[in-house]
């Protein structure tokens, strides 16, 4: 058990990490430079303050049409996707294992609040996948590797809850949680995952692209 | 749901598609597509594709989706799924009955209008999308053949009707002398050097439209404007071949406009009240070419009158007095912003203005633009049962008071006429020129 875990917190953390990090690194950059061939566009029309704008419309609930079009989506969206960063960040626990390898530290929340914002990122995985199920224009769309994404979202949540509260099988929950926390971070640069580095790019390319030429709104 | 037809016009047979598909071969069809994704497609067409997480949330963007009773085949990413993300996942390894499909998808399921782009939290352009697939549908030559013979005109004679060169000036030479009738001194200037500006308009307008040439003749000589028509090709600023992916012809096209007005020395293009041209010279055929934006300054109708109204180059001498609505044109609301423009001109000209709702840079699409209406006859009945939202929009707004509804784009105006006259709507649909031509103080009148 203990060399398993020693295995998982050492060797693979680096390589997960690595790969986390190397990859979005990657994909950004070969993405840039594709589009200094082939879509000389982006750089020509992008403009800061217009994808900026776009920006802070789409990241606020409520603040474009098709947010407030759909309130329940909005809020639990917008949660889901504050707490799914920021209970991962601002973990005691996490911030301690860091100190203890690097010798930095962070402000650090109440477990209580921890457990809340993981409470939240599970319960809107469920919202999510129900949403998948049931909604016609989102059930055609949706593959199997959706379902898998989402499952892959909730895991380190769900085993990490299980661990924090020592219920049974602890020991194991802890282990799968750092594996399954492990595995998010490789897939995040190369499957859908990616819109959370992509996200500001067509974001506000199309903000630049309706600010700056268009002279319009696009929220 | 998903396994009965699309709907009632399921097979719909169109021979551009038909006859282009007995030439193909699955073969012929993954070497074109790779050599696309290979060549052409770049990081803005990956980053999206790869980048839709299936929220779905662009559905309700699409007039298409709302008007077949929500099915989810015809939500901005239905139509990505069942096209170019496909072609990417299979890397080109579809059937020949996929490529058609795709080919009535992208030509006559999708108006480019990009609102969806307006609903999808990522900004995906899937209008961009949808002009792929249609480069694709190009290459492999299933593109719907009424639009193809557009695009052939525009090859031919760079116009978009088959208008030839003496018959375009004969056009021009009759509605001058139409237009003496009424205002003795009236002159379309042609071929005038240095004028201050070339009006330009799209190809149907000296084929079926030409009052709408009297009606601008009159106005800028009342308002005395120093302006000129060229009486060569390159006077059509329409371009279907933009929207059949033919893009070397799109730049061909654009480059014999814009060389006509240097030639001519103008200091800028002002356009009829056209949609889809202005497209194709402010965002589309203008960087085909390399150029960033225009290389001549070109000017909308809306904007040119707003700026003839606001001025007092032109007056108006009494308010048309019907109640009217706007139409918001895609091309130029959100390919543009010159709402609140249109807006002034229309509260100028008109006695009462009643919006329709939704309005601006969220209006509905007419379902006419982006090159579907070109499709033809075959897609009539597709296209405007595909737009009922439309129709209870303009019934909405009617039900307000509006008798009259002013679409300042050709497509929308074809787009709205059909859609008024299947659902019974009876709404008078006007340009803002025909309003402004009727309201306006003549010479004769001061």
């Amino acid at each position: 058990m203990h060399a398993v875990y020693s295995f998982l917190t050492g060797p693979l953390a680096w390589v997960a990490f690595g790969i986390f990090f190397g990859g979005i690194a990657y994909r950004l950059v070969s993405r840039a430079l594709l589009a200094r061939k082939r879509d000389t566009a982006v750089f020509e029309y992008w403009s800061f303050y217009h994808a900026l704008r776009s920006i802070l419309h789409w990241i606020c609930p409520f603040a474009s049409v098709n947010s407030r079009r759909r309130p329940v989506l909005s809020v639990v969206t917008f949660v889901f996707h504050v707490a799914l960063l920021a209970a991962p960040l601002f973990l005691f626990a996490h911030i301690t294992l860091i100190n203890e390898a690097f010798g930095v530290h962070w402000w650090f929340m109440p477990d209580g609040l921890a457990d809340v914002l993981t409470l939240a990122v599970l319960g809107a995985c469920i919202f999510f996948f129900v949403r998948r199920k049931v909604r016609p224009e989102v059930a055609y769309l949706t593959t199997a590797g959706d379902y898998a994404i989402l499952a892959l979202v909730a895991a380190p949540f769900l085993s990490g809850f299980w661990a924090y509260h020592q219920l049974p099988g602890h020991a194991a929950a802890t282990l799968l949680h750092i594996f399954s926390g492990e595995v998010l971070l490789v897939i995040i640069p190369f499957t859908k995952l990616s819109h959370m580095f992509f996200f500001p790019f067509t974001r506000g390319y199309m903000g630049s692209e309706f600010g700056a030429v268009r002279f319009a709104r696009d929220w | 749901m998903l396994d009965e037809p699309r709907n009632t016009q399921e097979q719909i047979y169109d021979s551009g598609i038909a006859k282009g598909a007995e030439r193909l071969t699955p073969e012929k069809i993954q070497r074109v597509i790779q050599e696309m994704l290979a060549g052409e497609a770049g990081a803005r067409l990956k980053t999206y594709v790869e980048t839709c997480v299936h929220c779905g949330l662009c559905s309700e963007a699409c007039h298409f989706y709302l008007s077949n009773d929500k099915d989810p085949r015809f939500s901005p990413a239905g139509k990505v799924k069942q096209t170019i993300a496909e072609m990417v996942r299979r890397k080109g390894v579809v059937s020949v009955d996929f490529m058609k499909k795709a080919s009535e998808i992208a030509s006559t399921e999708c108006n480019l209008c990009k609102r969806c782009a307006m609903y999808c939290p990522f900004g995906i352009d899937v209008a961009f999308l949808m002009l792929f697939v249609r480069r694709i549908c190009h290459k492999l030559g299933i593109t719907p053949q009424y639009i193809q013979d557009t695009a052939h005109s525009h090859s031919a004679t760079y116009n978009q009707m088959w208008v030839k060169d003496d018959e375009w000036i004969d056009s021009l030479q009759w509605q001058e002398d139409e237009a003496r009738e009424e205002m003795p001194n009236l002159r379309i200037p042609l071929e005038k050097e240095g004028a201050d500006f070339m009006y330009s308009v799209i190809g149907p307008e000296p084929k079926f439209r030409a009052q709408l040439i009297y009606q601008a003749a009159v106005i800028f000589n009342t308002a005395g404007l120093n302006w000129t028509m060229p009486a060569t090709p390159g006077w059509d600023n329409s371009d279907m071949c933009m929207y059949t992916g033919d893009n070397d012809m799109m730049a061909r096209i654009k480059k014999a406009h814009f060389e006509t007005a240097m030639r001519l020395r103008v200091k800028k293009i002002v356009m009829g009240e056209c949609g889809h041209a202005f497209r194709s010279i402010y965002d589309m055929g203008n960087r085909a070419l390399g150029w960033r934006m225009p290389p001549v300054p070109t000017v909308h109708a809306i904007e040119f009158f707003y700026e003839l109204l606001s001025t007092g180059k032109i007056t108006v001498l009494r308010k048309y007095d019907k109640p009217v609505t706007i139409h918001d044109p895609c091309n130029v609301i959100r390919g543009r912003g010159l709402h609140e423009m249109l807006r002034y001109v229309a509260h100028a000209i008109c006695e009462e203005v009643i919006e329709m709702h939704p309005n601006r840079e969220h209006n509905f699409c007419c379902s006419a633009g982006g090159g579907v209406i070109n499709c033809g006859p075959p897609w009539k009945m597709k296209r405007v049962n595909g737009n009922k939202v439309k129709a209870q929009q303009l019934f909405e707004a009617k039900s307000k008071g509006a008798v009259t509804c002013i679409a300042p784009c050709h497509n929308c105006h074809g787009g709205l006429e059909d859609i008024i006259h299947v659902n019974e709507i009876g709404m008078d649909l006007k340009f803002l020129g025909d309003i402004i031509y009727q309201v306006m103080e003549k010479p004769e009148q001061a």
